[in-house]
């Protein structure tokens, strides 16, 4: 299982990337897409409403049989959503910190990764038992 | 497969066939009396075929279902009991088929009545005050049993917001609560598989349109408390609604009326033993106490001077749920059942049905953990957590397959982690019992020693372990010529 | 009792199985001020001839008279291939296909199904069936409400079925704060266009058209989906007799976005109006939110083609109160009907069948109009049924009853039948299994009522 260093994780199993432009990537965990297994589709927020505070409802995510929420680790306005991911859910299961990235938000806080985990930490909280 | 060959998938229809071909002779209509612009240009896509490939076509497809009448069903929450077959020959009748939703009301006598009589023993059976055989559906008549909840509830002053459900209820339940407009609010279930009134309490206050109950529930277990959360539920002026999914354990044991319930639906598909057709054609009645019978979907069929007749004109009415009166060739086919039982029928069907259930429930503990001990009712529900070599669920139930029986209702309810249901009903003499316990068993033996084995189950079916995967990531849900492979 | 197996030996041995001496020392889960104080008050129960017997006598005194009724539930003549295909236990026993590997004759049965009525609607996907023509539209207008979220209005021409209405206002009731507004039809019997174009607005949904409407009327469809297109709403289409698609338009083609039909038409008796089943086609943009089973093509282990129920996560069992709808199955067994009845029909078969309704329609409105003085109400096109109206449509159509035939449906006889003066209104269904001596006898007894 992969814990990249240069992401911070939430206890959701979620992760955040910050970017040169000031702007935060979100995905979910490698132990998240295992959890979930074969994912089938993903629901991304309409571009139309995009300012969603943090622990809002952010993405679902179906696999066969289940559907989970992701919420929002931050505050802020999505500006990009991942649009491949509709015509490949499975990118998500393959490459959870790269293609399968979910969206890209403008946090309105000016520390969105306060409070969040380094891969370390993330690993023994899994490694707990999630 | 017919006698063992195996033919291969079959083709779509959308595959066969031959331009020229049809399958029906019809006179020449003579010129279109519509203009030109108003018609499709073709219909494109559709097969040309004779009769006797349509005819071979379905029937080699029937040969590749299982089915209640060729095959033992045990699957938990269904009651696939024997499907009479009396009940087709007599909803077939010509007077029957051949009547006319709307011809006039003196014409129709024979069908009213027949509707007036199944009624009445639904009224019986249930120990409520009325019945609306509208409903085409268990779901349906939830869907209007709630809507008659909230009603209820408006004439009350306001139409309250939550509606209680435990957590083992069918997932029908928060779905029709939500269609009319209700939060759900989720009763825990103890450990013993079962409600308690002060579980329920917990929840009650004057926001609580109502609790929506199963009983026996899911786990098969009769809910002893009923009474007491019927009660409690009144007290704090809230409607109970039973779900009668599992009435088949009921007959002549106990009726709804009487245990506080205000509105139930049945499904004559499981109890009364019209056929599942692979789905549907169903019929849900709903039976309601007398104080909510003004609200029941309309039309309702009063009786004057000895004709009966349907009455629009019903103020307090939900309204209808379907076109016309209901699934009317489904009603026919449970009357004929309840006809033929009769009451001492019934009443046996129901404690045959639950000794059958214990005996498999005693043949199988040793193998299969039981997640809750000691008697149950007309069904058993067993865990995965005995099976070794790492067998889940699902496992056995593709392994199931493999000895020719269907495989029993798995993970469900959701409150048992690998949950495999089991509902022999009735109709299953004690051989095919044993056969079955035998078969389960074996494979509990096989997880043991050849795990593999029963992990690449089905093995002898018509067709291996399916994608399901492949099928909703891109899914291809209508016939195209370009994507056929 | 003939339906059970076990014999006194056999309970016997399960009783001592259990451990127990008999049945009632299960019961006693059953808390004793819980059990029913007395044996069940029904009818002995009897052997299959007396059921038969019984039966027989229901069954005989109703009255089938030749007819002219159809409004929503239609008579046809149908293969006997129908019938003994929905007679094979396999089908007609099976369950819901949760186990795919032995119910691939049920899902591919359905897979058809769905393209027909895809093909059939002229849209992308359809669901594998819903319980009849009503509770369809009233689905696919909650699904009109979920995709334009916050929309709140509703316009249902007043040519849609009403008991399609009605059952979709039921459906409607306590489910937040939506308005249904009726367009009224103009004289020719098409839903207005100049009042519907006023109603527009940006909180409208859905725009519902019957089509054909309930007169029998091809309504402009094209001219609704042009007007949703501009508030930005759906266009949703509404057949009752479903033979017409075989020959009009397409609901796609016309701009549609969500097509719904009964499907009794196409293979189903009439059977007292039930029954039915429940057509729902839409665009392939709404697929999430199509409600109901969804089956598709996929592979095995082995890389052989098969089906499955699929999509799954939009339905109850998974979504709990979230689901799309709280329908459970379909009505498998009448759409296997359905789709045995369009393979016979085919391509060609199924439009001849169509022409042939709508030039027999047409033959009898004439010969109406010409012979009793009773010209359809509306000019517009229709397909095989048509409105007339009579003075006194309540004493003229129990003369014609009298006389032995049923000329009709009286709309006033109709729950949320429109009040737009037309309550004597009488509507005229002809199918191919209307003879020329049903028309002989309606066309006479039409004219001596109307003199009477």
């Amino acid at each position: 299982m992969e814990f990249p260093d240069d992401v911070y994780y939430t206890t959701e199993h979620e992760w955040l990337r910050l970017e040169d432009d000031g702007l935060v990537v979100v995905g979910i965990t490698d132990y998240a897409q295992e959890q979930l297994g074969d994912i089938v589709f993903i629901q991304l927020p309409d571009l139309s409403d995009v300012v969603l505070s943090k622990d809002e409802q952010l993405a679902e995510i179906e696999s066969v049989k289940t559907v989970s929420e992701v919420y929002s680790p931050i505050s802020g306005k999505v500006v990009k959503v991942n649009n491949d991911l509709a015509d490949g859910p499975e990118v998500l299961n393959e490459d959870p910190y790269g293609y399968g990235w979910l969206v890209h938000m403008e946090p309105s806080d000016d520390d969105p990764t306060a409070g969040l985990m380094s891969a370390d930490e993330y690993r023994d909280l899994v490694s707990e038992g999630g | 497969m017919s006698a063992g060959v195996d033919r291969g998938p079959e083709k779509t229809v959308f595959e066969k066939g031959s331009p020229g071909r049809c399958g029906l002779d019809l006179p020449e209509p003579g010129p279109l009396p519509l203009d030109a612009k108003l018609l499709r240009a073709d219909l494109e896509g559709f097969p040309e075929m004779s009769e006797p490939e349509v005819l071979r076509h379905y029937l080699r497809l029937s040969q590749l279902n299982y089915s209640a009448a060729a095959d033992f069903y045990p699957l938990g929450s269904c009651t696939m009991k024997y499907n009479p077959v009396v009940n087709d020959k007599v909803a077939g009748l010509e007077g029957f088929v051949a009547s006319h939703p709307y011809a006039p009301i003196e014409l129709v006598q024979g069908n009213l009545r027949l509707l007036r009589e199944l009624e009445e023993w639904l009224v019986e059976i249930s120990g409520l005050a009325s019945v609306s055989l509208q409903p085409a559906a268990g779901a349906q008549g939830e869907l209007a049993g709630i809507k008659i909840m909230r009603a209820w509830h408006e004439d009350q002053g306001k139409p309250r917001s939550k509606v209680l459900i435990p957590a083992s209820a069918h997932g029908t339940n928060p779905a029709s609560a939500a269609l009319c407009g209700y939060d759900c609010v989720v009763v825990p279930v103890g450990d013993d598989g079962l409600v308690s009134a002060d579980a329920v309490r917990e929840f009650l206050d004057d926001e609580v349109a109502g609790l929506m109950i199963t009983n026996p529930n899911t786990l098969g277990l009769f809910e002893p408390a009923m009474g007491e959360i019927t009660a409690a539920v009144h007290e704090v002026g809230g409607l109970v609604y039973m779900d009668g999914a599992n009435m088949n354990a009921l007959m002549g044991v106990a009726r709804p009326g009487d245990m506080g319930a205000d509105i139930l639906h049945v499904n004559l598909h499981k109890t009364f033993s019209t056929p599942h057709g692979g789905g549907g054609p169903g019929a849900g009645p709903l039976a309601v106490t007398e104080q909510l019978e003004k609200y029941l979907p309309s039309p309702r069929m009063v009786e004057k001077d000895g004709k009966l007749d349907w009455e629009y004109d019903r103020p307090d009415s939900i309204g209808p749920v379907r076109s016309f009166y209901g699934n009317f060739g489904i009603l026919v086919r449970a009357w004929a059942y309840m006809k033929a039982c009769g009451g001492d029928g019934l009443t046996e069907v129901t404690r045959m049905a639950v000794l059958a259930a214990n005996y498999l429930r005693v043949r199988l503990e040793q193998d299969y953990d039981l997640p809750c001990d000691g008697p149950c009712m007309h069904e058993v529900v067993f865990t995965d957590k005995k099976l070794e070599g790492g067998v889940k669920t699902l496992d056995l139930a593709k392994r199931l397959l493999d000895y020719g029986f269907h495989a029993p209702t798995i993970y469900f309810p959701l409150v048992v982690q690998g949950a495999i249901m089991i509902e022999p009903t009735e109709s299953e003499p004690l051989e095919t019992l044993d056969e079955f316990a035998d078969a389960m068993i074996a494979i509990a033996r096989e997880a043991r020693e050849d795990p593999g084995k029963v992990k690449s189950a089905p093995l002898n079916t018509p067709v291996a372990r399916l994608d399901e995967t492949r099928a909703a990531r891109h899914p291809r849900l209508v016939w195209k010529a370009e994507e056929s492979a | 009792m003939r339906y059970l197996p076990h014999t006194p030996t056999d309970i016997s041995h399960m009783l001592a199985t259990v451990g127990l001496e008999s049945v009632d020392e299960l019961l006693v889960q059953v808390p004793a001020n819980l059990r029913a104080q007395q044996a069940l008050g029904l009818p002995d129960g009897c052997p299959e001839a007396e059921v038969l017997e019984r039966a027989g006598e229901l069954s005989t005194s109703n009255s089938i008279l030749p007819s002219f009724q159809g409004a929503g539930c239609y008579r046809r003549d149908v293969s006997s291939v129908v019938s003994a295909v929905l007679s094979r236990a396999e089908f007609a026993t099976a369950y819901t296909p949760y186990q795919p590997e032995v119910s691939q004759g049920t899902l591919q049965a359905c897979f058809e199904f769905q393209t027909y009525v895809a093909l059939l609607c002229g849209l992308d996907v359809a669901n594998a069936s819903l319980y009849d023509g009503a509770s369809a539209l009233a689905e696919a207008v909650l699904l009109s409400l979920r995709v334009g979220r916050g929309r709140r209005r509703v316009l249902m021409s007043a040519g849609v079925h009403p008991a399609y209405r009605a059952v979709t206002e039921t459906y409607l009731r306590g489910s937040g704060d939506t308005e249904v507004e009726l367009i009224g039809l103009d004289k020719n019997g098409r839903t207005d266009a100049d009042l519907l174009e006023r109603a527009l607005g940006d909180d409208v949904a859905a725009i519902c058209t019957g089509y054909p409407n309930f007169y029998g009327v091809i309504d402009d469809l094209g001219t609704a989906s042009r007007l949703a297109r501009r508030c930005g709403a759906l266009s949703l289409s509404v057949t009752s007799e479903p033979l017409a698609l075989g020959l009009l338009r397409s609901p796609g083609e016309l701009g549609a976005d969500v097509a719904v039909a009964e499907g009794q038409g196409l293979g189903l008796p009439i059977s007292y109006g039930g029954p039915g089943v429940g057509l729902f086609a839409a665009r392939q943009q709404y697929l999430r939110q199509v409600p109901g089973r969804l089956v598709g093509e996929t592979r095995d282990s082995n890389g052989r083609r098969g089906y499955v129920l699929t999509l799954a996560t939009r339905e109850q069992h998974i979504r709990r109160e979230r689901a799309t709808s709280n329908i459970c199955t379909n009505q498998g067994l009448a759409a296997l009907a359905v789709t045995t009845f369009l393979g016979l029909a085919g391509r060609k078969g199924l439009r001849k069948l169509a022409a042939l309704n709508t030039a027999r329609a047409h033959q009898l409105a004439e010969r109406l109009a010409s012979e009793a003085g009773l010209a359809p109400v509306f000019s517009a096109p229709f397909f095989n049924e048509f409105a007339i109206e009579v003075p006194d449509s309540k004493h003229w159509f129990e003369n014609c009853v009298q006389h032995g035939v049923v000329p009709g449906v009286r709309v006033a006889d109709l729950e949320g039948s429109c009040a737009d003066g037309g309550e004597n209104r009488v509507l005229v269904t002809v199918t191919e299994v209307n003879s020329d001596a049903d028309f002989d006898l309606l066309v006479s007894t039409a004219r001596q009522s109307m003199a009477a």
